[in-house]
């Protein structure tokens, strides 16, 4: 196959194949990391739909638009699409697929069947999903709560539920995948210390991929089995007790957040890294403050429990260890600050995600603080407060993490460069297209607007219409890279191995990299971001 | 690359995949993802357990009752094919080591006979619970103290539980098939019997599990006389 490509074009992953066959059946983690960059790029369009919707009710104030069952299911799926079919998936199966072997100078993942496995199981349980929404859609809130979804509903819960279901195990593939090839594909010479810190990451999130999953997985299949058989394990009519539901579900539903946030974490020291040339500040303490948010993520489910006749000590004890994962998430942000200051920044499109990002995660992780603050939650439960705190962590850290990560690697995954013009225009729209949606509601919040009604007193308008204006502005920025970053793949500017003069061994291998990664397997030598070094070296010589 | 053919050559499954440099890397990695694999089962039956134990301890009476109507001494017997099983998986292992493939098949057959000895045996609990409209669902009666609603429950916890025992292990006896197979073929060699080894693993957690359930289910509050009461 190889003599019937052209010569003058190098030999990549690209090119290794063109049919059907060779992508649907390929083995290559970066060819599966594609494979998973359009499905949840279709998912994401899906899920920004719905809430198109939802923002459309939402300029006036009576529900004149849609019905109120109907409001119901639009923002359920929004809610479900948006979490389980693109947050979670987001980087780690895309980035993490893409750029985990390589930057620890593996030829793949320990198993890549597993891996393409992993893909296909994503792909039915989101068919599922989608076949619930046009059957009809589920109207319980991506929360599943019990007794409305075991018992009540009269939406299409068992088809969702089965898709989350299948959806989970693909998640746990994934974290899997990552764990062994982590624990055992390293390069020689790259220990644990001289990983780039995407890397720890990445075991943090897999972590909680492999311990959180399986208990929503069962919870689910409980709700699923409850539904059908008519027993009661969350039903109090039967018995049943529905907080055990709501224990189960965010025992593994808080720590999900972490498995959308450490990700993007993770691509910040990256990029802050490259863009300010210096190593990030307390690596030691930046990797391990990853791996600390995991351990923590799984002791404070009961933050979300704190008016669901909990008691009130074990909300105590949910409320401190919530305080403490501040901790970890502040030495983070505070670690980029200092490996900021003092460096050359410099402003291309990823620094600019980075920056927003670093804003609206403070601002996200502050407002978290608020909430775990058990009188003040009392006030804000079930208000736009919350929904705007955790649109800052999943749309503000999240989705502007794995935008910087598209635009830092994209000239390595297809070797050509984005247009910096459009792509920083889209940028500053996500960012102020961002904060004129969500800040209004943390407003609405705290004057006690509650989330889930389609209607809603007048004095609330002004900030729904800012709201929905911000939203159109947000849709603009993430269309925009669209068409700007499709266009880049025939027109952009050749890339090169190295385009941002990064130290990773990510950039030490032509772009797009050849299906094996490397020429030969490398040998590290120095610990990660060593810019101090090189640079020394180039002003020496 | 070179390198790179060098691995591809034989279709031989112990051949090394290209993405390993060497075959305790590979096998290392297999016995890593085993090892993670099972955490994840251990997570799955854990939120079960918990509501078990939640239910247990919020139902008590009825918990007690319910459990009074299970068949120990079948309970017990099947406990002990399990374990049974577990000697004759471990055997199994142990032959692939040495390299003795007649015993490696004999002693994954009677792994199999074991397996489906106690599975044989789960039908028959299973029957006698639907004699006695132990069965959770329009038709149950629960007559023998406690609160029928709660003992509806244990039931529903009970089949839930056990069900997805016997799943595993059905998995298991499809597995231990494919691999008597291979055995008998001659695949498995002291070199490479890596599918052996973690199947192993596998069928020991299978049983491990039911060593928890076992006591949880059929024993505890078995010294109480029913509808008693302990709390
Ligand atoms: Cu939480």
């Amino acid at each position: 196959m190889s003599t019937a490509i052209e010569s003058k074009e190098t030999r990549n992953y690209l090119n290794a194949g063109y049919d059907l066959k060779s992508w649907l059946l390929t083995l290559d983690h970066k060819r599966i990391g594609l494979l998973y960059l359009f499905s949840i790029s279709f998912f994401f369009l899906l899920g920004g739909l719905f809430a198109v919707g939802i923002r459309l009710e939402l300029l006036t104030p009576p529900g004149d638009l849609f019905q109120s069952e109907t409001y119901n299911k639009l923002f359920t799926m929004h809610g479900i699409i948006m979490v389980f079919f693109f947050l979670i998936p987001s980087i780690p199966a895309v980035i993490g697929n893409f750029l985990i072997p390589i930057m620890i100078g593996a030829r793949d993942l320990a198993f890549p069947r597993l891996n393409l496995l992993s893909w296909y199981v994503f792909m039915v349980g989101g068919t599922l999903a989608i076949s619930a929404a046009l059957m009809g859609g589920i109207d319980t809130g991506w929360t599943f709560y019990t007794p409305y979804s075991s018992t009540y509903s009269n939406s299409n819960v068992m088809v969702t539920a089965v898709g989350v279901f299948i959806t989970g195990f693909s998640s746990i593939l994934t974290g899997l995948n990552f764990l062994v090839s982590i624990h055992r594909m390293r390069a020689p010479g790259m220990t644990w210390f001289r990983l780039p810190l995407f890397i720890w990451a990445h075991y943090a999130t897999s972590l909680i991929m492999v311990l959180g999953t399986p208990v929503v997985a069962v919870t689910i299949l409980l709700v699923g089995v409850e539904r059908m058989f008519r027993i009661g394990i969350f039903d109090p009519a039967l018995g049943g007790d529905p907080v055990l539901f709501q224990h189960l579900f965010w025992f593994y539903s808080h720590p999900a957040v972490y498995i959308m946030i450490l990700p993007a974490l993770g691509v910040m020291s990256e990029i802050i890294s490259t863009f300010t040339r210096r190593e990030v500040f307390g690596y030691k303490f930046v990797a391990f403050s990853s791996v600390a948010i995991a351990v923590l993520g799984f002791l404070v489910w009961g933050h979300h429990m704190f008016v669901s006749s909990q008691s009130v000590y074990a909300s105590l004890v949910f409320s401190i260890i919530t305080y403490l994962v501040g901790v970890p998430s502040a030495i983070k942000v505070f670690n980029w600050l200092a490996t900021i200051y003092k460096g050359s920044v410099s402003f291309g499109t990823p620094m600019i995600y980075a920056f927003g990002f670093i804003g609206l995660f403070t601002v996200g992780g502050l407002t978290g603080l608020f909430l775990a603050a058990m009188g003040l939650d009392v006030h804000v439960h079930d208000t736009y407060f919350v929904v705007a705190h955790f649109h800052y962590i999943m749309v503000g850290g999240a989705i502007m993490g794995y935008l910087g990560a598209i635009h830092f690697w994209w000239p390595k995954m297809f070797g050509r460069m984005y247009p910096e013009v459009p792509a920083k225009t889209a940028a500053w729209l996500v960012f102020v297209g961002f904060n004129f949606t969500f800040f209004p509601q943390f407003l609405l919040g705290y004057l006690g607007m509650p989330r889930r009604y389609h209607q809603y007193p007048e004095e609330f308008q002004i900030f729904n219409v800012m709201s929905s204006i911000g939203a159109s502005v947000l849709a603009l920025g993430y269309a925009l890279p669209v068409f700007y970053l499709v266009w880049s793949l025939k027109k952009g500017e050749i890339a090169g191995a190295n385009p941002w003069g990064g130290t990773g061994l990510e950039w030490k291998t032509p772009s797009p990299p050849p299906t094996e990664n490397f020429e030969e397997t490398p040998v590290v030598t120095e610990p990660a971001y060593s810019y101090h070094k090189e640079e020394f070296e180039l002003v020496k010589s | 690359m070179s390198s790179h053919s060098a691995h591809a050559t034989a279709g031989h499954p112990a051949a090394l995949l290209h993405q390993f440099d060497t075959a305790d890397q590979q096998k290392d990695a297999s016995t890593l993802g085993m090892w993670l694999f099972l955490i994840t089962e251990i997570m799955f039956f854990g939120g079960l357990f918990i509501a078990y134990i939640v239910y247990r301890n919020a139902y008590f009476d009825s918990f007690v009752a319910a459990s009074h109507t299970l068949n120990i001494p079948l309970g017990t017997f099947n406990t002990t094919v399990l374990i049974c099983s577990s000697l004759t998986m471990a055997m199994a292992v142990h032959s692939a080591q040495v390299g003795n493939r007649s015993r490696i098949v004999l002693f994954l057959v009677l792994t199999l006979i074991l397996g489906a000895a106690f599975l044989g045996v789960k039908v028959i609990e299973y029957a006698d619970k639907f004699e006695h409209h132990h069965v959770p669902g329009p038709s149950f009666q629960f007559t023998e103290g406690g609160n029928p609603k709660n003992a509806e429950l244990f039931f529903s916890l009970y089949f839930g539980m056990t069900g997805l025992h016997a799943l595993h292990m059905i998995i298991g006896a499809g597995i231990l098939l494919v691999l008597i197979f291979n055995a008998s073929k001659g695949w498995y060699t002291p070199e490479y019997y890596t599918p052996v080894e973690m199947f192993g693993l596998y069928w020991h957690f299978v049983d491990i599990v039911w060593i928890f359930l076992f006591p949880l289910l059929y024993l505890l509050g078995g010294h109480l006389p029913p509808g008693s009461g302990g709390h």
